[in-house]
């Protein structure tokens, strides 16, 4: 008897394997998720990469032959041949020889071995086991927007809020209840006034009694329509919603000092700082400062590929990303990030003014304050009096980047898991 | 009339599948197929891959291999490059045959004659099944090494299990017992004899390497003993018994890759067979459906679109060819069994004087019991169908600069032919013959592998070495390996670590 089973539901069982894939080969995939940044826009980053893996490193070997020795081979379609027939020996490569199947996972063929990893996975591999700092904290604890919500009826409110159709039901539900009393004295004073006509009462108690039914029918028109007490209003409250938009500044200066390969590594930078909040945040709107001695809000191509020249003063573009934040980006409805790339330059008499500015105005309303430094030899004023802040501010971070391939460790560290 | 037709149109349902099941089951007892009982199971495109990834089995153990194997399957799928495998049939009692929901009922219908009727009576009744699988136990037997295999993977980790089935999977064509049956196998006896097996190896191990002579005579007789004292062919099982260091969860790994080999062995001999013994009873019993008018005109035209397309054997020189299709030949050499018996000619007459002219299905019959691809091959490939797929012979040989064309389709050629084609499918041509030839028992503890030549081939000196490698993550000790001509000359050696 034959029996028959629906397994379609349970599905997704080939991922197992497949992460275990992934995880013998994690080497290759991070490697290629590193090097697919660079090629990428910010915020075209963010989608599935191809991995090609060498053959090589995934190969799995068994005993087998190779070309040579005496082989016979039996093959179909013979349109042409006769006993004894030679045939120049075709090239190795497609040789028709293993018609008896050998199929190598190995040998000649070098078709290297390709791996799409899914714009979650890329992403997964990107951020591994990096956090914001107090990123947490302020979703958790520091909720500081509301919104509110609908939550039934009250019995107090102001007019504007009063529900028609609530306030009426309770109004027909109180008549009810406070006429049936009336009514059944009604009924009760009608039967009496009956009874008394039957056994021919004097004039004064008939009267009496017709007073009576009068009293109670007035009072049964005089029970309000509607009373305050039946009044009931729409009820609103608030909870808190924690801010789901983040903001992102990318400051970096464009004298005439910053080169294209540093350039190169600010946006290698920024890239990594988008993406990493885009997992967080379901917006993030991006804000490109770029400044030289005066600071100016430029689109993306601008800040990356526009030439200036001059000399550097950062406060200019601290105040107007104080500015900024200020007058759009209120603090208690976004989550402010900065990250600033710069090559440390500035006018020495600028770097009191950049530390009290970033102290007292801008470290107080932002989330996390990144300062990378592309700078390969000694660092200037800047970095000192940065260095500072950093001692004393937990939200403020810098590094020094020299090359390229300092990016990435850099980053993690600026963002590493805080434990504790 | 048209009341009796099963169904209309492509849209299958469970209830269509059970009625077909029913009629292709009746007609298939009609010709006494020998069947286990089928279990049909449903199962989405996705879960098809995923099986085919896992070596065909529904639940094997997890491993990184089959991730590749599933990737490069799901790309080729969805980039169109490949069809997939209508369905996936388990040598296992009941008979588990997948059915994937993407199709029709036509090639449902297709799917449960090729697979629960023609495969399943292959299983249950070919010599070679019926002798070294146990299909009772098989289902049993993978959930307990699936189970054993990632409960080592908690204790020892992911990577200690990988490296240890990495290397058995290199050496996994080495795991097989060719002359030797196995016991059958069963779950609860397989968990008790694996706790006591673990102890019993490990005395065994240690015996065979105790560095402290129990007395002078013995140690002397050890010493003029070779060990082994014959070649092993099983190098798989000659690890689990003897690997110096191995721990035993590690030799119970071994055991589990090297049982699983052995199940697969088998099919591995029998392609041909299997799947002409499948194809010609899912054409005959399609048509008997449809002689009883049970399918109507687009069932059948689907079908043999299906069918035409399954058989095809590009020539030689197409861009399609890609060796011989088991499925042709198979199903070609089956139905000339069939016409040889009924209406044989007179070359028949003298080409098959025993089979000629007798009821055919018994016939055949015996040829599925009794036969795996060498032999059958050697035994029923007739002059008509050399004729038929035009075959022909030829020598690649390297001591000459052009191949040679040594038989075709024709008087002198079939015996020829016939003997080439049957040794192709001869599977100790195909893999490299090497065996454990010595152990270095009481000095460097050295393992020595001899590799006879067949024909001159070479072995592939970049896999061989990448073999070995394998082979020393489970001895520990280095590895030798001598590949010698057939009268024993030293061509190559291998040496790992490299000498």
């Amino acid at each position: 008897m034959t029996q028959f089973i629906d397994r379609r539901s349970t599905r997704h069982k080939g991922t197992v394997n497949r992460r275990r894939f992934m995880l013998r080969y994690q080497d290759h995939l991070k490697k290629a998720v590193f090097d697919a940044v660079g090629k990428r826009s910010i915020t075209g980053i963010d989608q599935g990469e191809q991995v090609i893996i060498p053959k090589k490193d995934i190969a799995e070997p068994m005993f087998q032959h190779t070309t040579g020795g005496m082989r016979h081979i039996v093959l179909p379609g013979n349109d042409q041949y006769i006993t004894g027939d030679k045939i120049e020996r075709p090239e190795q490569q497609n040789g028709q020889g293993s018609g008896a199947g050998d199929p190598s996972n190995e040998g000649e063929g070098s078709d290297d071995f390709i791996f799409e990893l899914t714009r979650e996975e890329f992403l997964e591999y990107y951020f591994d086991g990096l956090e914001l700092p107090d990123l947490v904290k302020k979703e958790l604890a520091q909720i500081n927007t509301f919104k509110t919500i609908r939550a039934g009826y009250s019995t107090t409110g102001i007019p504007t809020n009063i529900n028609v159709q609530r306030s009426m039901r309770q109004a027909l539900g109180r008549k009810m209840a406070v006429n049936a009393l009336f009514k059944r004295r009604l009924e009760a004073a009608e039967q009496n006034y009956l009874y008394l006509k039957t056994i021919d009462s004097d004039r004064l108690t008939l009267e009496q009694a017709l007073n009576e039914i009068e009293l109670i029918k007035k009072k049964i028109v005089t029970v309000p329509f509607i009373d305050t007490i039946d009044l009931r209003y729409n009820n609103r409250i608030k909870i808190p919603a924690p801010a789901t938009n983040a903001v992102m500044f990318c400051v970096m200066d464009v004298s005439g000092s910053m080169d294209e390969i540093k350039k190169d590594i600010a946006k290698r930078f920024f890239i990594l700082l988008y993406l990493f909040l885009k997992r967080s945040y379901s917006k993030i709107e991006l804000i490109f400062i770029r400044h030289h001695t005066s600071a100016k809000e430029v689109s993306e191509q601008d800040f990356f590929y526009s030439r200036e020249t001059g000399g550097t003063v950062v406060s200019s573009a601290l105040e107007l990303l104080h500015q900024t934040i200020e007058t759009r980006y209120n603090p208690s409805a976004w989550n402010v990030y900065v990250a600033q790339a710069s090559d440390g330059d500035n006018w020495n008499a600028d770097t009191p003014h950049c530390t009290d500015l970033l102290r007292q105005k801008i470290i107080p309303l932002v989330q996390y304050f990144s300062y990378i430094e592309i700078m390969p030899r000694h660092h200037q004023s800047l970095w000192e009096g940065y260095a500072q802040l950093a001692a004393q501010h937990p939200n403020f971070a810098m590094q020094n980047i020299d090359q390229i391939s300092d990016i990435y460790p850099v980053f993690r560290e600026l963002f590493k898991r805080k434990t504790a | 009339m048209t009341d009796k037709i099963l169904s209309t149109g492509s849209e299958w349902t469970f209830d269509l599948i059970a009625d077909y099941d029913r009629e292709i089951g009746n007609l298939a007892r009609d010709y006494k197929l020998d069947t286990y009982p089928n279990q049909i199971e449903m199962i989405s495109a996705e879960q098809m891959i995923d099986a085919y990834a896992s070596t065909g089995m529904p639940i094997n153990y997890t491993h990184w291999s089959f991730g590749k194997r599933f990737v490069s399957v799901e790309k080729s799928y969805q980039r169109g490059h490949m069809g997939l495998a209508y369905e996936l049939v388990i040598n296992s009692n009941p008979c588990v045959s997948y059915l994937m929901e993407e199709n029709t009922m036509t090639m449902q219908a297709l799917v449960i004659a090729h697979a629960c009727y023609g495969h399943n009576s292959f299983f249950k009744s070919n010599y070679l099944f019926k002798m070294w699988t146990s299909a009772d136990a098989i289902i049993d037997y993978l959930m307990f090494a699936k189970h054993y295999i990632s409960e080592c993977e908690e204790r020892h980790g992911i990577v200690a299990v990988e490296s240890i089935l990495d290397a058995c999977h290199a050496l996994m064509n080495y795991g097989v017992d060719r002359y030797k049956h196995p016991a059958p196998l069963s779950l609860q006896e397989e968990k008790i004899r694996q706790q006591n097996r673990e102890n019993y190896l490990q005395s065994e191990v240690n015996e065979l390497w105790r560095t402290v002579p129990k007395s002078k005579n013995l140690a002397e007789t050890k010493q003029t003993q070779q060990f082994p004292a014959e070649p092993q062919e099983n190098i798989l099982y000659f690890i689990e018994k003897h690997a110096p260091l191995l721990a035993p969860w590690q030799r119970e790994i071994v055991r589990i890759v090297r049982k699983i080999a052995q199940y697969f062995y088998p099919q591995k001999q029998t392609k041909v067979m299997n799947e002409g013994w499948a194809c010609f009873w899912h054409y005959r019993l399609l048509h008997d459906l449809y002689d009883a008018k049970l399918v109507t005109d687009e069932f059948m035209l689907e079908f043999l679109q299906t069918h035409t397309s399954v058989i095809a054997q590009p020539a030689y020189n197409s861009p399609h060819f890609s060796g011989l299709n088991p499925y042709t030949l198979g199903y070609h050499m089956m139905q000339d069994i069939r016409r040889i018996a009924e209406n044989p000619t007179e070359e028949d007459k003298r080409w098959f004087p025993q089979h000629a002219n007798t009821d055919w299905l018994p016939t055949l019959d015996t040829a599925m019991r009794c036969y795996k691809d060498e032999s059958f091959i050697a035994q029923f490939l007739s002059p008509k169908l050399i004729r038929d797929l035009k075959l022909f012979h030829m020598l690649d040989d390297e001591r000459h600069p052009s191949l040679h064309i040594g038989a075709i389709h024709n008087e002198e050629g079939y015996q020829r032919i016939r003997e080439a084609l049957s040794s192709q499918y001869n599977l100790s041509h195909n893999e490299p013959d090497i065996q454990v030839f010595l152990v270095d028992v009481n000095g460097s503890r050295d393992l020595t592998l001899h590799h006879t030549q067949y024909q001159n081939m070479p072995l592939h000196p970049h896999t061989t070495n990448e073999v070995l490698k394998h082979l020393h993550t489970l001895w520990q000790f280095p590895v030798n390996l001598k590949s010698l001509t057939s009268d024993g000359q030293t061509v190559t050696e291998f040496h790992c670590p490299p000498k």
